[in-house]
């Protein structure tokens, strides 16, 4: 079953990725992927974040970019913590964690998840610059790195 | 009745974050509550002015212009997304 939560609250990587071998003798490999908020983008230095996002929609989307990569490789189960509110450089955004028999498999699905997350899951990111606030602009580069699991 | 939720530049540039709107007569879909708000000008025809990029969903799921919509339906706009 996949684990979706979406929360102000840091969390601990190392007690999350626990929780996806927990009591399990069938998991050969677990592949994660921590994001980062940067103090520098687009040519500006950012000095913090906020994360706005759909309650209820962005919940939802996770669930089912989750249950794609199950049905696309063999998973014991997923894991994705993303962090909404303000956050400063430094600070996790997000987590994605994959649980399977095979390293490949978690490999391809974490950075499945990951690629989905970014042009699915209802987020946005207004950045705090020296010029004042902005609304960070998708990216076609993230359109490019979903499109390649079509 | 349907419930309209607006996200992030777009709550920002319209002022609005939720409200009621009631649905046009006939089979209504998407683009006819786009031109219902479009047809309020100022910064309502520029956020909706064809060309400007937004996202909608309806109940929760990615939609398009032609989703059909219906009353007690939530209709979410938004800018493309950027979590992660």
């Amino acid at each position: 079953m996949p684990s979706v939560r979406v929360q102000e609250a840091d969390f601990d990587t190392g007690k999350e990725l626990e929780t996806l071998t927990h009591g399990r003798r069938d998991v050969g490999a677990v592949a994660s992927f921590v994001g980062i908020v940067r103090d520098a983008n687009d040519g500006a230095r950012v000095s913090g974040m906020t994360l706005e996002h759909y309650p209820g929609m962005t919940e939802k989307a996770l669930e089912g970019i989750c249950a794609e990569a199950s049905s696309r490789w063999d998973l014991t189960d997923t894991l994705v913590i993303h962090r909404v509110g303000p956050l400063r450089p430094g600070d996790r955004i997000v987590l994605v964690g994959v649980a399977s028999p095979h390293r490949g498999d978690a490999f391809a699905a974490c950075e499945f998840i990951i690629d989905y997350l970014k042009t699915r899951a209802p987020f946005w990111k207004r950045e705090d610059t020296p010029e004042g606030p902005r609304w960070v602009e998708a990216r076609p580069s993230d359109d490019t790195a979903a499109k390649k699991w079509k | 009745m349907v419930t309209i939720l607006y996200f992030a530049s777009l709550r920002e540039s319209l002022g609005n974050s939720r409200e009621q709107l009631a649905l046009p007569m006939g089979n209504a879909t998407v683009s006819s509550v786009v031109e219902a708000l479009r047809a309020r000008g100022t910064q309502w025809t520029e956020a909706f002015a064809p060309g400007r990029t937004w996202r909608v969903a309806v109940n929760q799921q990615m939609a398009g212009l032609a989703t059909p919509v219906s009353p007690g339906d939530e209709i979410a706009f938004f800018p493309p997304v950027t979590g992660g």
